[in-house]
């Protein structure tokens, strides 16, 4: 298994032999966000295209093939035909609020993304709680989206931010839940320590039941809190137009585009994370040989592997299943995954302290 | 222990504070793009609320329903037990069973909690 942090570590010794400590940490962060910034940007486009390949192949249609070989520029398109148009000027609105609410959005996708194990070494930020830094910051974003319907006077975004709002820290619950059954087994709530505990099998194979109901309780409320059908009410075309972005437009409007997206990525990363090893490649106890010709698969395409697979599973629920109704929705979360949660919790525990577990 | 601490910066504030300078730049720049070759025309019918077509009656920064804020309260109350729940977590595994019994009676209070709200109804959405 090769370890990326090597190429960090030249850049880092080679940076410090030309200028004094401060700069070099300086000149670090601005290509740590450099990095970032293609990163995100990049996902976002291929994201786009993912998802309209992914469904047009669903539906038997074609999907786009026009602009760029197999469609692949479409999206490229698509950003620059966004930043071409207007931003319209509106009257009634909370200027300030309306004007921070991307801000919020996209610095929740952002944080949580560089939080993310993008390869063995490769990983911005990691710290003992981790995951809880993770799931802190990516509840930033309904604050974004809150004030965006609140601030744009409207009735439509006003009730889609609020149906967003509730939906969104009602499946955050479930989120968390599961999280924590996952961190139980782990023993440690770092995204490097949740990695190393998966390097002999991964937590969907060692924790057997328990991680399977936690795995569907995640998907389901991952899915819920990246706003995607089927439960993409806060922005149900048919009732409410756009819901809570209705009043944004152009690369305005784009942001929440993009951050819908990355969230997407996102909730998959660390689904592919608690359940799937992250980075770590597929390994069975005993069988040396064959983990030792896995690990020669590099680590970051394990990673982005494991996450495009599932965000196909999440985009398949979209085009699968019909929108749900809003008390179905809550009753679904505090019915049925809350409770479920919990008890999935205490089975856990309690194959851990009795030492059930493989 | 695997490190993955890049470039060897230790200080995660810093990376951090990084991350979250990127988020703000990206909108920043893209807004300054957008801004710089976007169109500008000006009439007045463009700045009204996107609603049926009609001018809109009443405030719409307006009251809403009761409901939103008691699933709010709910997820506050479980939001804080996940919370508390994070630190045991970490350490069952060398507390064993003595913490899984300390932290059952915490668990069914909170599993109180939640039978307390499904019988008074909170759970219902009228």
């Amino acid at each position: 298994m090769q370890d990326l942090s090597a190429i960090t570590n030249w850049i880092h010794s080679f940076l410090s032999s030309l200028m004094p400590g401060w700069l070099t940490t300086t000149v670090e962060c601005v290509l740590i966000g450099v990095g970032l910034l293609l990163v995100y940007s990049l996902l976002a486009l291929f994201y786009i295209y993912y998802e309209r390949k992914f469904c047009a192949a669903i539906q038997c249609r074609i999907g786009p093939n026009r602009v760029g070989p197999l469609g692949l520029l479409q999206s490229v398109a698509d950003m620059f035909k966004i930043l071409i148009k207007e931003l319209i000027e509106l009257k009634h609105i909370d200027r300030f609020l309306f004007a921070l609410a991307p801000y919020l959005v996209i610095i929740a996708s952002m944080l949580a993304f560089a939080v993310l194990p993008w390869g063995n070494g490769l990983q911005v930020i990691d710290f003992n709680i981790g995951i809880f830094f993770l799931i802190a910051v990516s509840s930033i974003g309904v604050l974004g989206i809150l004030l965006a319907g609140w601030s744009s006077n409207n009735k439509f975004t006003l009730i889609g931010a609020l149906r967003s709002g509730a939906q969104m820290v009602s499946y955050e619950l479930s989120i968390g839940l599961s999280v924590l059954t996952m961190v139980c087994l782990a023993g440690t709530a770092s995204v490097g320590g949740i990695i190393e505990a998966q390097s002999d099998m991964w937590f969907i194979f060692k924790g057997h039941i328990p991680a399977l109901i936690a795995f569907v309780i995640y998907m389901i409320a991952g899915t819920a809190e990246t706003n995607r059908g089927p439960f993409d009410l806060p922005e149900a075309e048919s009732e409410l137009t756009a819901g809570y972005h209705t009043e944004y437009s152009g690369i305005h409007f784009g942001f929440f585009y993009l951050a819908e997206y990355l969230n997407l990525f996102v909730i998959s990363g660390v689904a592919a994370l608690l359940f799937f090893g992250g980075w770590m490649p597929f390994h069975v106890p005993g069988w040396e040989s064959f983990n030792h010709i896995m690990d020669y698969i590099p680590s970051v395409v394990w990673f982005l592997g494991k996450a495009f697979v599932l965000s196909a599973v999440i985009m398949w629920f979209k085009w699968t299943y019909p929108r749900l109704r809003i008390d179905m929705l809550l009753a679904l979360e505090w019915k049925y995954l809350l409770p479920i949660g919990l008890f999935n919790l205490a089975l856990m525990a309690c194959i851990i302290v009795f030492n059930l577990h493989f | 222990m695997i490190s993955t601490a890049i470039f060897g910066i230790e200080n995660n504030a810093l990376l951090a504070l990084t991350a979250l300078l990127t988020g703000a730049g990206l909108v920043a720049l893209a807004l300054w793009l957008a801004g710089l070759i976007s169109p500008r025309s000006f009439n007045p019918q463009k700045g009204e609320a996107y609603e049926c077509g009609i001018p809109t009656r009443g405030e719409s920064m307006s009251q809403f329903k009761v409901g939103y804020y008691l699933f709010a309260i709910l997820f506050l109350m479980f939001d804080v037990e996940t919370v508390f729940l994070f630190p045991w977590a970490v350490t069952m595994k060398s507390l064993g069973a003595d913490g899984l019994l300390s932290i059952a009676v915490f668990f069914g209070v909170l599993v109180l909690g939640l039978v307390y709200a499904w019988r008074k109804g909170a759970l219902e959405w009228k």
